[in-house]
Parts: C-alpha cells; structure tokens; sequence
C-alpha cells in the first residue's frame, strides 16, 4: 500500500500527462501568431475522423463471437439512424437508442 | 456580459448537454462506485474527478494507486490512454481564439463529450460563443463530478437496473458522426477515421489501437491535403 505522499504524487502525474495533452497543441501554437497552414487544414479536416475513431472506442469491447455481443450494438445502432434521418433531432436519437439498448440487453440478451 | 445575458447563454447552452448529463450522472456514479470497491474514501473520488477530469484515465488512475509507486510510468500511461486530446486541440485552436482568460478552462476541461459538443455546435449570433463554450464545459463536470462523488458516497445504495445505461455515450457519439456525415461535402475524413480504428482495433486490441489509429489518420489526412484543399474552401 502506498503512502499518502505516494499517492499525491501518482495523482499528480497523471494530472500533468493529462493537462500536457490538452494544453500541447495550444503552446505550440499561440493564439497571437496565424496559426501555420497545415496545421490549419488539420483543424479543418480530423473532426470527422476523430469522431468516426470515437464512435470505433465507445464500441472496442463488442465481440463477434456470439450473438449478444453485437447484435443489441447493431440494432440499437441502426435505430438511431432511423431516428436521426427522420426527425434529426439529437435527443430522440439519443434517447431513443439507449432506451431500446437498454431493452434488449436486459431482456432481450 | 450582463446577469441576463449569462442566464440566455446557459439556457442556449444546457440542452445540447443533456445527453451528457445523462451519460455522466451514471458513468460518474459508476465511478465512485468502483473507487468505493476498491477501498478508496470518497474524497479519492471527487478530487480525481476534478482534478484530472477524464474518464477512462481515471478509471486507470484508481488502479495506479493499488500497484507499485511508479510516476513515471503513470505519466506515460496517461500520456498514451489521453494522446486523442491533442487532435481535440489542434481542432479548436481556431475556437477557442479569443475567448480571453477562459481559455485556461475551456482547455483544462476538454473531454471527449465537451469536445464533440463545442466543435459541432452553430452557436446563434445573439449567444456569446467563448461563453457557450465554457458553460458546456462547466456543465459537463459539474455532472461528472457530481455523478463521482454520488457514487463514491451512496453507490451501494442504488438498486434499480441500470444495466445498458452506459451505452448512452455510443449512442452520443454515434449521433455526432451521423449528423457530420449527413452534411459533410465528401466522407473521406470520417471514412478514414472509422477505417483507421477499426483495422487497428483488430491488429492491436482494446488496449492499443487508439495511437497507431491517430497516427494512420494523420498520414491519410496529410497524404490527401492536395486533393481536399482543391475542391474545398477553408475558411
């Protein structure tokens, strides 16, 4: 077991890696400077893929190896894209696909 | 900015956060609740929760304490499991300018959810944009650390079944991706971001995709600038 004094100093570093990675981007590239052209065109362009890469990460502990384990994903999924096409509201689609994920891996699956 | 233009902006600003509230109360519960098991008192919770503020890595932090006194691979770790905050960054460079001594926060605060929110949403002309921002951020973590410090306090407590609740921040991000696809000129960015972490997802697991993703995102990205900026106007 470690000390309170360890403990801080555990806490402390992953606070510093965390605040580094936030703030990295923002100490290189200072608000009162043009921001250089490439870095500018990344700006631009990674948001779509970020966020494809986040909707990849909230579902990395799906398996293919039995049914349960992707088909509620699947069809809740394709839920909310039935939602979202047809009312495109941001709530319904949220909440409607939860609610129905919710459904059927508590008596569905 | 006047009392009644801060209390317009937070109305403006808290619907777009329900969902996270949503997902955070529980996640957040969840939280505390896991910190609880492991024997840590509540206050452990609540000051990770504000003070690192972001989720996974704190789930991993309350592990780091359980193991052996190792700062340095703590740091690393961290750097690894959060590496996608700086995409979040380069992406809000431009945001975020101007937006005076809130800045420090709207960075500090920068999650996943807080991210997605502030760079997709049209913010009317009547809303101040640097205060929208900062009060989704505040809001976000004001859940967060609410639903920790619940959990931490009362989790044992809670009996209904929760069970799929969690899916609500798929469900989020799910939705963010769809409303990017169904109004985006070409899909060659959200293609190459689903693309990239799937094909690392499957070579590297659960664990290690994220970096290798990022890093074949960035050379699609770049190896395509040429093509995007000819048919497309940066502005």
């Amino acid at each position: 077991m470690m000390t309170i004094t360890q403990q801080i100093i555990i806490v402390a570093s992953v606070v510093a890696g965390t605040l580094l990675t936030r703030f990295l981007p923002f100490m290189i590239f200072k608000s009162d400077k043009p921001t250089p052209k490439y870095i500018k065109y990344l700006g631009y362009v990674l948001p779509p893929a970020v966020f494809g890469l986040l909707v990849v990460y909230s579902l990395k502990n799906v398996t293919v190896t039995s049914l349960a384990g992707f088909l509620p994903e699947l069809l809740a999924i394709g839920l909310i894209i039935i939602l979202h096409c047809w009312r495109r509201s941001m709530l319904l689609s949220i909440a409607g696909g939860t609610i129905f994920y919710m459904f059927l891996v508590q008596s569905v699956f | 900015m006047s009392l009644e233009n801060h209390l317009s902006t937070l109305k403006y600003a808290f619907p777009k956060t329900l969902p996270i509230l949503a997902g955070f109360a529980f996640l957040g519960i969840a939280y505390g609740v896991y910190m609880h098991s492991l024997g840590f008192q509540p206050i452990y919770a609540i000051l990770m929760s504000i003070l690192i503020f972001a989720g996974s890595m704190e789930f991993v932090a309350g592990s780091l304490l359980l193991g052996a006194f190792n700062p340095l691979s703590a740091f690393l770790l961290t750097l690894m499991i959060n590496a996608r905050h700086l995409f979040y960054g380069i992406s809000m460079l431009d945001k975020y300018k101007g937006t005076g001594k809130k800045k420090i926060y709207l960075i500090y605060g920068m999650c996943d959810e807080s991210f997605v929110i502030n760079n997709t949403s049209r913010i009317p002309s009547n809303i101040d944009k640097g205060w929208f921002m900062f009060y989704v951020t505040l809001l976000n973590q004001i859940y967060w650390v609410s639903g920790a410090t619940i959990g931490s306090l009362f989790g044992s407590m809670i009996t209904f079944n929760t069970e799929g609740l969690e899916f609500v921040m798929t469900a989020l991000f799910v939705v963010i991706f769809l409303d990017q696809w169904l109004k985006e000129r070409n899909h060659i960015s959200s293609v190459i971001g689903i693309a990239a972490s799937v094909l690392c997802l499957i070579l590297f697991g659960t664990e290690h995709f994220i970096i290798p993703a990022m890093l074949i995102i960035l050379i699609f990205l770049t190896l395509i600038k040429k093509f995007i900026t000819k048919h497309e106007v940066i502005s």
